[in-house]
């Protein structure tokens, strides 16, 4: 086999390890991928009534392509977990003393959290549309929201594998598990960022979060005030493919660098 | 290969970045013949962990040269890979996988093809006792089972070289005896092993060569026999039944004494040059003195008391 045949074939393997995973522990990963759900029901009777939307359509309409992007979002801490595990048992170790492809070991991950994140929005769009949100912009428009979010997930997982390398122990995720709630919230997910006080607003309009959700209802045909109240919820689109992209182009070379920097 | 050295370590030096100065490898040098066991003995934080990752292309050093199986380990690693197994200080192998599914894996990824994969899997399985648990999560393992996975999951290419570090490091003691069994295993079948441990009776039981190993140098190198040797005595040791004789006996022994004598309760203790002359003049005077001891015997230096005497620090025993 030529050096691309093995790599691929190298990262299928870890990407089926992942999967092997979830055949052994289904109970674990079932769980994660109906969590989204769990928040999505929470948060839409918790806040669906306070909510005042146009036409008086439901809080749905809003809050399902914001749990889209969170769910984005919460997909950093698996990555980071497997990695940091991996690294902190040896396991990334042994692979680095075999003969295998190093790109692969980073490009299972890939594939395998990629498909985690598919499966977790599959279960999510079927319970939004069950709560009775619907795209109103037709199915290529809405298949470019559901692209746009994953490319976020993309970048997402570059911060994630960069910050496990980096970390010392699994114990140390957990400041980072934290953090990830606030910039959730700071973000477009809940509700329209030009509805924020004007400090709050203006950073959490600059979130990649919120990119990723305006731009999602901007393609969805969902309410969100920013698309025509503000210039960046104006260019929502533009915002979703260029910051995920930004980010890739940073963290993608710093995981890399750490990933050699295991040697130093 | 033109040598028969596999591994062929000159000057390597390693300093951790942020680490303690000192801390890592001092000059650290080291040859391993093919077909041969070598024990790197030292106490913890000596440079054991830090030469295996060095050697099997973990870690990069800082100079130096070093060769496993005749690639640099440094210019070639990717052929150094192909030819080594590494059993990590801490059993590095997926707690969710069952033993039969890592083995399959780290089979793949050694590029065997499915079938052998699988095949491969089940003749290590059964070569390392684990058949019965080959379908149970490695999370359910306990110490001993852990490692002599770890054990056949680097052996599923047959490596010209296997790094082996501190494999019984908190075990209890039957679960040592499990994994020694099992690296004398891959001995018989001859593999070339280096193996790591702070733990003397450990290397003496298992390894043809020992290399001492103190703050990042090796200290001391040989067979076991010769590093007993090197202290350059024997011991005459003398148990008497009589408290009050050890000052006659004592005057007795020191013209055969070659360095200072132990006391230790009733037990003299006189290092000897000549072995059988010290036996018979000590009988002798004895015998003369009318002083018949409880024991008298003729031994070579403990590892331990090599260990002490290169090195001025204990190891755990
Ligand atoms: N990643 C690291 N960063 C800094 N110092 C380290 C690191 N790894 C090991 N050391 C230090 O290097 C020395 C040798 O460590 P090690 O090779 O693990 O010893 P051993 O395996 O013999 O116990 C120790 O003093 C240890 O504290
Ligand atoms: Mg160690």
């Amino acid at each position: 086999m030529t050096t691309l045949g093995w790599t691929l074939a190298d990262s299928w393997t870890i990407t089926r390890r992942t999967l092997t995973h979830w055949r052994n522990q289904p109970g674990l990963i079932i769980f994660s991928w109906f969590f989204p759900v769990l928040m999505l029901l929470v948060f839409g009777s918790l806040l669906g009534g306070a909510m005042d939307l146009p036409d008086g359509q439901s809080y749905y309409e809003l809050l399902v392509p914001g749990i889209f992007a969170l769910t984005m979002l919460f997909g950093l801490e698996g990555t980071m977990t497997a990695v940091t595990q991996d690294k902190e048992k040896g396991v990334t170790d042994r692979f680095r003393s075999l003969p295998m492809s190093s790109a692969a070991v980073v490009m299972g991950r890939a594939i395998a959290d990629m498909l985690d994140t598919l499966i977790a929005l599959a279960v999510l769009v079927g319970t939004g549309l069950a709560l009775g949100w619907r795209w109103h912009e037709g199915l290529p428009k809405a298949l470019a929201a559901f692209g746009l979010l994953l490319l976020l997930r993309f970048a997402l997982l570059w911060i994630g594998i960069y910050i496990g390398l980096s970390v010392r122990n699994a114990q140390s995720l957990t400041v980072v598990q934290v953090l990830v709630w606030p910039i959730g919230f700071l973000s477009s997910a809940f509700v329209a960022t030009s509805t924020m006080p004007a400090w709050l607003g203006t950073i959490s309009q600059w979130n990649p979060l919120s990119a990723a959700a305006t731009a999602a209802r901007t393609l969805f045909g969902n309410p969100d005030a920013s698309i025509t109240t503000t210039w960046v919820g104006s260019h929502s689109v533009l915002m979703a493919i260029i910051s995920p992209l930004l980010l890739t182009a940073v963290f993608l070379p710093l995981s890399a660098h750490r990933y050699r920097n295991l040697s130093r | 290969m033109t040598t028969q050295q596999v591994i062929e370590a000159a000057d390597v030096r390693k300093n951790y970045r942020g680490g303690t100065e000192g801390a890592g490898l001092n000059g650290f040098d080291l040859t391993v013949t093919a077909g041969t066991v070598t024990g790197l003995l030292g106490p913890n934080g000596a440079g054991k962990t830090t030469a295996v990752r060095i050697l099997s292309t973990l870690l990069e050093m800082d100079s130096g040269q070093a060769s496993v199986a005749g690639y640099d380990v440094r210019r070639q690693g990717a052929e150094v890979r192909r030819r080594i197994g590494l059993v990590g200080q801490y059993a590095a192998i997926d707690e969710v996988l069952t033993g039969r599914q890592n083995l399959t894996m780290f089979g793949r990824l050694n590029h065997l093809a499915h079938a052998k994969a699988a095949k491969r899997a089940d003749e290590l399985l059964e070569q390392f006792d684990l058949v019965a648990a080959a379908g149970q999560a490695v999370g359910k393992y306990s110490g001993g089972m852990r490692r002599r996975l770890d054990l056949a999951a680097s052996l599923i290419v047959a490596p010209d070289v296997l790094f082996v570090d501190e494999p019984t490091t908190g075990l209890d003691p039957a679960a040592r005896l499990e994994v020694w069994a099992a690296v004398r295993q891959l001995v018989s079948n001859g593999t070339t092993v280096l193996l790591t441990t702070q733990y003397l009776e450990e290397a003496d039981q298992l390894a043809d060569r020992i290399s001492m190993l103190k703050d990042g140098k090796v200290v001391a190198e040989g067979t076991p026999d010769q590093l007993k040797t090197q202290l350059g005595s024997d011991w005459l040791d003398l148990v008497l039944t009589d408290p009050a004789e050890l000052e006659v006996v004592r005057r007795l022994a020191e013209p055969l004494a070659d360095g200072e004598l132990k006391i230790e309760g009733q037990r003299l203790s006189v290092p000897v040059k000549d072995r059988t002359r010290a036996l018979v003049v000590m009988a002798n005077s004895l015998h003369e003195a009318n002083i018949e001891p409880e024991d008298i015997t003729l031994r070579r230096p403990t590892l331990d008391e090599v260990f002490l005497h290169l090195t001025g620090s204990k190891v755990a025993v």
